[in-house]
């Protein structure tokens, strides 16, 4: 049994990619001269990067499931942004649109994951067909041309034109205080939930990891705060910020909560002992795919809004941002180890590093360039103290 | 006295966690065949590993000194370099490449921008035929026998100039008279000088074979006996290898009450799943009772694991025919080990690492993989209870462990086999089919398995133990059924079972065939 003696050591290896974070954030708060904590660049770092938290959500259950990747979700992105823009330009509702596309996202997913499952097709060679396939659609679909939309509910709801904010309820003008006062409830609400948690742990007896973890919360919570003041010198509360919190807690609790979140980590880490186990591991696999689907139509939402129109050129390399994501966030490119909150940071991660060297004035191939780094240096890290244990 | 070709000395070498060897000693006599013989796990395979370099210079304590000389080897290359060539207990051969392909793998002959391919089959050839092999060195790996691959093996070993051959258990997998032909070679190969180690669980073969024999236990040697004239006891070996009388090792039976039969399957026949013309069980009828642990004896592909996975649930091969009752009633279970699990039925497998576990995940998370049903509500799972159940089990079955958080990947085998037990006792079955549950853990885990294994069994479960250790067969079983060729051989009730009259049961269904 290793027993690490180092908590200095210890700490460092567990939030290896938050100190990475960290530092990443004073390095360009130093070379933009701060302009990368401005209200605006805050706000725009969240409205920029919405789809990378959606999308890297759906990749890490498939990459759980023992490294499997979708390289369809940028072409299914872009496709599910065609239907909904030539439906929205029909004059269909908002809502019925948003759910036509996700239903198509899910029905894609599902046919992908049918292959993968069942038929035990190369996750690669499915999803490789899907990307080729899907944005060849895309262009059948829009018949190669940009389509508009001009439906201003379905922008201001899903993130995009110039109203895509939370009103502001209590409304002085110069502060938003209702983005202040939700920041406030959270922060509050966070605390309490951990608060009664470990005393209910407590009364069961079960052992306290420490006050690391309260430490942990109030630091959370601190920064919520930060945050929302920060967005309440802005506009507010951005409406993506909204769409992309309710998938990462949906899903944050599904992969740590439920039997079938479980369940993807089970596979990752072995399959047949999964299965003799009596799970279903087929099912398991189509899930992922199927899920994946899911959230590729809910991130062509979110895009189609905040680009105002569909063109048969978007999402190309999307793919790539949410494997990255996941990967920088500590997921194993075995499968079996990742997390959602590795996916915020990573997302994060590789979404200020973008915006700080933007700010700099850098072009987007050194940018590229960049995340390439930062990637593979990631990576390096994770196996490098891996093996220490080995 | 011959010269020592090979003195490895004072070795140790740790793992996290575990002292795989302690203080080793070793010396190896020029043109002899040197057998290591231990338990499963004692550390025969790690001191081999440390010889040819597969944990390098300096992972280890100690010196290895061969030819006079101390050598410090950091890869397989710098000992094959010297002539010490390891034969490994699983076939390291490409299916898809040819025996000559094979052969020279990472050896090409020629340039290493172009392969000299005249060259390395008719080099390969001469080799195939000193092995006693009369394939062409082109043929592909795959489509020769699992006997004959052997001895591509011993062929490659030979063409990098073996001067000391190594052989972790190299007739595990083959047939009786493959595995005497095998032997054979060996000895042709001693006449003209070679020097050689061989790994093996099988005594007779010791006996017949190997020069001298040094035990090893637990991690360090124990004594190295002469055998020169071919004649030793193995009853002898035994003794060195368990290291106290087989009597007291295994725990007292108490509280026995052997209730009505419990599971019962009758004409059982299960084809292989991927060659449907092979029968791997063959119309076997067995039952089990309440309370009653029964012991399948049997060797490596007899059957065993194929017979107890194809009740359990049809997770293996296709079956064919027969019935399962449940407590008097005729059951059809669904191809699936789920519908096994909702009857009452586990099965703990005989690979935990490769069929058991998620290494990679917490014993907490193991523990309830296969009941997660029990501790949630519509899915969710709760969380401190499931903690607590961990906890629970940690306690009963003794689990050497910090928490229940740690990872299963960093226990040792003994406390990753009660990790295992404590999954499928949590699973709450009325009939638990262990499969080999001691293979490759120490003497003293064994004892607490087996204490656990008679709780089980007193708590009225019915236990199905599968073995290939005789002696814990006989003695921890109140029936045992033998297996053979797919086929059940032989029953006996514990108390009449002695070494002899099982193996003659298995010799004798082998003359009727």
């Amino acid at each position: 049994m290793i027993m690490n003696n180092n908590p200095a050591l210890d700490f460092l290896k567990k939030y290896t990619m938050v100190i990475a974070l960290v530092l990443v954030i004073i390095f360009f708060s130093i070379t933009t001269g701060g302009k990368i904590l401005f209200a605006q660049n805050i706000n725009n770092l969240i409205s920029q990067n919405g789809y990378v938290f959606v999308l890297a959500t759906g990749m890490l259950l498939c990459i759980l499931t023992g490294g499997n990747i979708d390289l369809s979700v940028g072409s299914v992105v872009c496709f599910n942004m065609g239907i909904g823009a030539l439906m929205l330009q029909k004059g269909i509702p908002t809502f019925i649109t948003m759910l036509a596309m996700l239903a198509v996202g899910l029905v894609i997913g599902m046919f992908q994951g049918f292959w993968v499952a069942w038929v035990s097709v190369p996750p690669f060679i499915v999803t490789l067909a899907g990307m080729y396939a899907f944005r060849g659609l895309s262009n059948v679909v829009l018949g190669g041309l940009s389509v508009g939309v001009n439906n201003e509910s379905f922008l201001a709801i899903f993130g995009g034109g110039a109203n895509c904010y939370v009103p502001d309820l209590f409304g002085n003008g110069s502060l938003n205080l209702t983005c202040i006062v939700a920041g406030l409830i959270v922060a509050v609400l966070v605390i309490v939930m951990q608060i009664r948690n470990q005393s209910v742990r407590k009364s069961l007896g079960i052992a306290s990891s420490g006050p690391g973890e309260l430490i942990r919360t109030v630091i959370i919570a601190a920064l919520v705060v930060i945050i929302s003041y920060r967005l309440a010198q802005y506009k507010g509360i951005p409406s993506v910020l909204i769409w992309i919190a309710l998938i990462l807690l949906i899903y944050g609790y599904i992969t740590t909560n439920t039997a079938i979140g479980r369940y993807f980590y089970a596979v990752g880490g072995n399959e047949k002992a999964t299965r003799l186990s009596g799970v279903n591991t087929k099912m398991v696999y189509f899930l992922a795919y199927a899920n994946m689907g899911m959230l590729a139509g809910f991130a062509g939402v979110l895009m189609l809004a905040r680009a105002g129109h569909a063109e048969p050129t978007y999402g190309v390399g999307y793919e790539m941002d949410a494997i990255a994501a996941c990967f920088i966030g500590g997921a194993s490119a075995y499968g079996g180890v990742g997390k959602i909150t590795g996916v915020i940071i990573g997302a994060a991660l590789m979404g200020v590093i973008n915006q700080g060297m933007s700010i700099m004035g850098m072009s987007a191939n050194y940018q590229s360039a960049v995340k390439g780094i930062v990637l593979l240096v990631a990576v390096l890290v994770d196996v490098l103290t891996k093996k220490e244990n080995a | 006295m011959a010269k020592i070709i090979l003195e490895m000395k004072n070795i140790t070498k740790t793992f996290p966690g575990v002292k795989a060897l302690d203080n080793v000693n070793l010396k190896v006599e020029e043109g002899e065949i040197h057998a290591l013989v231990g338990e499963n796990g004692a550390g025969k395979s790690t001191l081999m590993n440390v010889l040819s370099g597969i944990y390098p210079y300096g992972t280890y304590e100690g010196d290895i000194i061969y030819n006079g000389e101390v050598c410090k080897f950091n890869t397989i290359k710098d000992s094959e370099g010297k002539g010490i060539v390891i034969i490994h207990q699983e076939l390291a051969l490409v299916p898809e490449m040819s025996i000559g392909e094979n052969m020279y793998l990472g050896n090409e002959r020629g340039k290493k921008s172009a392969i000299n391919w005249n060259q390395t089959y008719a080099e390969a050839d001469k080799y195939l035929k000193m092995v006693g092999l009369t394939e062409s060195s082109k043929v592909l790996v795959k489509e020769i026998g699992t006997g004959k691959q052997q001895l591509v093996e011993i062929a490659k070993a030979l063409a990098k100039n073996a001067k000391l051959l190594i052989l972790d258990e190299p007739t595990s997998s083959l047939n009786e008279e493959d595995s005497r032909a095998l032997l054979d070679l060996m000895l042709g190969f001693k006449k003209q000088g070679m020097t050689m180690i061989i790994i093996t669980h099988k005594l007779n073969e010791v006996s017949y074979v190997a020069d001298k024999i040094t035990v090893v236990r637990d991690g360090s040697t124990i004594e190295t006996i002469d055998n020169a004239n071919h004649d030793i006891d193995e009853d002898r070996i035994i003794k060195g290898m368990v290291g106290r009388e087989i009597t007291n090792r295994f725990p007292p039976r108490q509280g026995v009450k052997i209730g009505d039969v419990n599971m019962e399957v009758s004409n059982w026949t299960v084809h292989h799943p991927l060659y449907p013309e092979r029968i791997v069980v063959n119309d076997v009828s067995m039952y089990v009772r309440k309370g009653e642990v029964v012991g399948i004896y049997g060797l490596m592909g007899a059957g065993r694991t194929e017979l107890a996975m194809s009740i359990f649930g049809q997770s293996y091969g296709i079956l064919t025919g027969g019935t399962l009752k449940l407590n008097g009633q005729e059951v059809k279970l669904k191809k699936s080990p789920t519908d096994a699990i909702k009857h009452k039925i586990a099965y703990v497998t005989e690979d935990r690492k490769g069929n058991g576990l998620i290494l990679s995940q917490s014993i907490k998370v193991n523990t309830s993989l296969a009941n997660l049903d029990s501790i949630s509500n519509n899915t969710v799972i709760d969380k401190d209870k499931e903690y607590q159940v961990a906890e629970e089990y940690r306690q009963k079955l003794k689990t050497k462990t910090p928490s229940v958080e740690q990872l299963v990947g960093n226990l040792s085998g003994g406390n990753q086999q009660k990790v295992l037990l404590a999954k499928w006792m949590f699973a709450e079955p009325d009939v638990l089919i262990l499969d080999e549950p001691t293979r490759g853990i120490d003497v003293g885990a064994k004892y607490e398995i087996y204490c656990i294994i008679n709780d089980l069994a007193a708590a009225g479960k019915s236990v199905i133990m599968i073995s290939s250790e005789l002696p814990e067969v006989i003695g921890m079983s109140d029936r045992i059924y033998i297996m053979n060729a797919s086929r059940i051989v032989g029953e006996m009730p514990a108390s009449e079972a002695t070494q002899e009259n099982i193996m003659a049961a298995i010799l004798q269904s082998g003359r009727g065939d």
